[in-house]
């Protein structure tokens, strides 16, 4: 018989344990007699006849045969490649610390490679080219957002100093994170062929690190940003109406009364608010991959981070539109912070006449401008 | 040229982990990575098995497919490879593979990855062959010296089995046949089923 026969291991095996047994029975009869010498030495003949007895019972073959059968009953790998369901895995244990070495066979690793080989680029091309495509068109068709009644001279401030470099920081954040996120992506497509293979990879490696740890202020930018605006930004009826009318976007001079921020712009702020939270869990087991030790936790992360990723770059360039070429005076806003008293009149009346009440702002010398004409 | 592959046959595998041990002395891996583990499947039950796993060379290897930076390229013996300095640690050829073959040091920030690392079949990296700077980043080139992977040469139960893919399929199917049983061939349908020449 060979050696390395399971079934002599396991035979092996029991013999151990029962010889254990015994010892540990010997052990305890011993400490009941201590007082009679001569029962203590009969009880350890006693114990050891019924180990060496239980020995010959367990090594003789017809004993043996009771237990299983170790060829027959052996894990085959088909079998247990059949009965794994979606996303699962063959693991067993091992004897190393890396507890992800458990892990046998991962055949999700297959549907891994397919969403990031295929159904990505899918989704990030027809996000990310739709939107430029559809902001052409918006542009085509509407033109830029002009001032109706053109410019007053006088200035209401719109946002302070700090509310502009919250949204800066988040903002240059994110254009960074978003560029070098789009890299992974599609730079082994768009960017690997245009500059060689080591220059590649070393751009790569500063994108990496550049995403890394600009990770870390636009969280801070988020959170900050969620304070700072979430008491203007709750949704009420107001909405529903500057919603049904298309917040007057679509169509020359009407303009729906907004207070601070509008429904499009309330829209924009829970994007970023529920969209870079998602970025921010999805890409914390990323940046710790230690912390869920798991590669089918990480895996699901990591599609959750590409795809928000995705949409959230498609309507940020919407909002990146809007504040610049899209509307005339809309980039004052960010940039001195303070705009136009006709502009705001336009776009947020009700939050200028809350203003003007408060002494805020100018009041100018007709609320509702009329033309000049 | 021979499609080269590992094999190995959980029946006479005894888990005594020296092809783990011989991997790591052999090649100075890094401290906390094992190109080649033992997983021992239903451990203490009747009919565990002991599998000695590490990178399986994939045909159409997911971690090529998925790497951004395209680090990895296949050898005219079929062995996968990648370059140390064009890695950038992502992580995606550990999320693909199916054998939990790629693994990182932990450099940096973050306990963030550092360079991957996985087995190279013995086969060095894109260095010149057996340089110092083809051993400091990947260890030993035994495939240029014209021996086998030291992991498979030195298996004492023969379990482990290395060279053309065709050979030791065949010597595993003897195998099976002569002792009536075998518990399969551990991964291949994973690494190797989407192309019938493997």
């Amino acid at each position: 018989m060979q050696l390395s026969s399971p079934l002599v291991r396991r035979r092996s095996r029991n013999l151990e344990t029962q010889g254990r047994s015994a010892m540990a029975r010997s052990h305890s009869t011993r400490k009941a007699c201590i007082p009679k010498a001569a029962a203590h030495k009969a009880s350890i003949l006693k114990a050891l006849c019924v180990a060496f007895a239980l020995l010959f019972v367990v090594a003789h073959p017809a004993a043996a045969q009771l237990s299983f059968k170790p060829t027959a009953e052996a894990v085959q790998e088909d079998k247990l490649l059949n009965a794994l369901k979606e996303g699962d895995k063959i693991t067993g244990r091992i004897t190393i610390p890396d507890a992800m070495a458990a892990s046998l066979i991962q055949p999700a690793g297959r549907d891994w490679r397919d969403f990031h080989r295929s159904k990505l680029p899918v989704i990030g091309g027809v996000a990310i080219i739709g939107m430029l495509v559809l902001l052409a068109i918006f542009l085509m068709v509407r033109g830029r957002i002009r001032v109706d009644h053109g410019f007053s001279g006088t200035k209401i401030l719109r946002f302070a100093s700090f509310e502009r470099f919250t949204h800066w920081l988040t903002a240059s954040c994110f254009i960074v994170l978003a560029l070098s996120g789009l890299n992974i992506s599609f730079g082994r497509i768009l960017i690997l062929p245009l500059c060689g293979a080591q220059a590649f990879a070393t751009m790569s490696t500063y994108a990496k690190f550049a995403h890394d740890y600009l990770a870390f202020p636009f969280m801070l930018g988020l959170v900050v940003m969620f304070l700072i605006w979430i008491k203007d930004n709750i949704p009420g009826k107001i909405d529903l109406q500057w919603l049904k009318q298309g917040g007057g976007i679509l169509s020359k001079g009407q303009h729906r009364p907004a207070r601070r921020f509008n429904a499009g712009q309330k829209g924009i702020f829970w994007i970023v608010i529920i969209g870079g939270s998602l970025m921010s869990v999805s890409g914390w087991f990323l940046l710790f991959p230690y912390i869920p030790a798991n590669v089918t936790t990480m895996q699901f992360w990591t599609v959750i981070h590409a795809v928000i990723a995705m949409l959230f770059i498609a309507a940020m360039m919407a909002h990146i539109y809007i504040g610049t070429v899209g509307m005339e005076g809309a980039f004052d806003a960010m940039g001195t912070g303070e705009v136009d008293l006709n502009w705001a009149k336009e776009h947020h009346s009700l939050w200028v006449e809350e203003e003007q009440a408060k002494g805020h702002a100018p009041s100018g010398s007709t609320p509702r401008a009329m033309p000049a004409e | 040229m021979a499609r080269v592959k590992f094999l190995c046959d959980a029946d006479r595998c005894i888990e005594c982990n020296a092809c783990v041990t011989a991997c790591k002395n052999e090649h100075e891996v890094p401290w906390g990575i094992n190109r080649r583990r033992v997983v021992t499947i239903n451990d203490g039950k009747p009919g565990e098995r002991s599998v000695s796993m590490a990178c399986m060379h994939c045909t159409d290897a997911p971690c090529a497919a998925v790497c951004p930076v395209s680090c990895f390229y296949t050898t005219a013996d079929g062995v996968v490879l990648h370059s140390k300095d064009l890695c950038i640690g992502c992580g995606y050829c550990f999320y693909a593979c199916p054998f939990g073959a790629p693994q990182y040091p932990k450099v940096g920030n973050f306990g963030s990855r550092g360079k991957m690392d996985k087995c190279t079949y013995c086969a060095g990296g894109p260095e010149a062959d057996s340089t110092p700077a083809e051993y400091a980043k990947y260890g030993a080139n035994r495939l240029a010296e014209g021996k086998l992977p030291i992991c498979a040469e030195m298996c004492s139960t023969k379990s482990l089995l290395a060279g053309d893919g065709a050979i030791i399929a065949e010597i595993y199917k003897e195998r099976v046949t002569k002792r009536g049983y075998g518990s399969g061939m551990w991964g291949w349908k994973t690494a190797y089923s989407d192309s019938p020449t493997g």
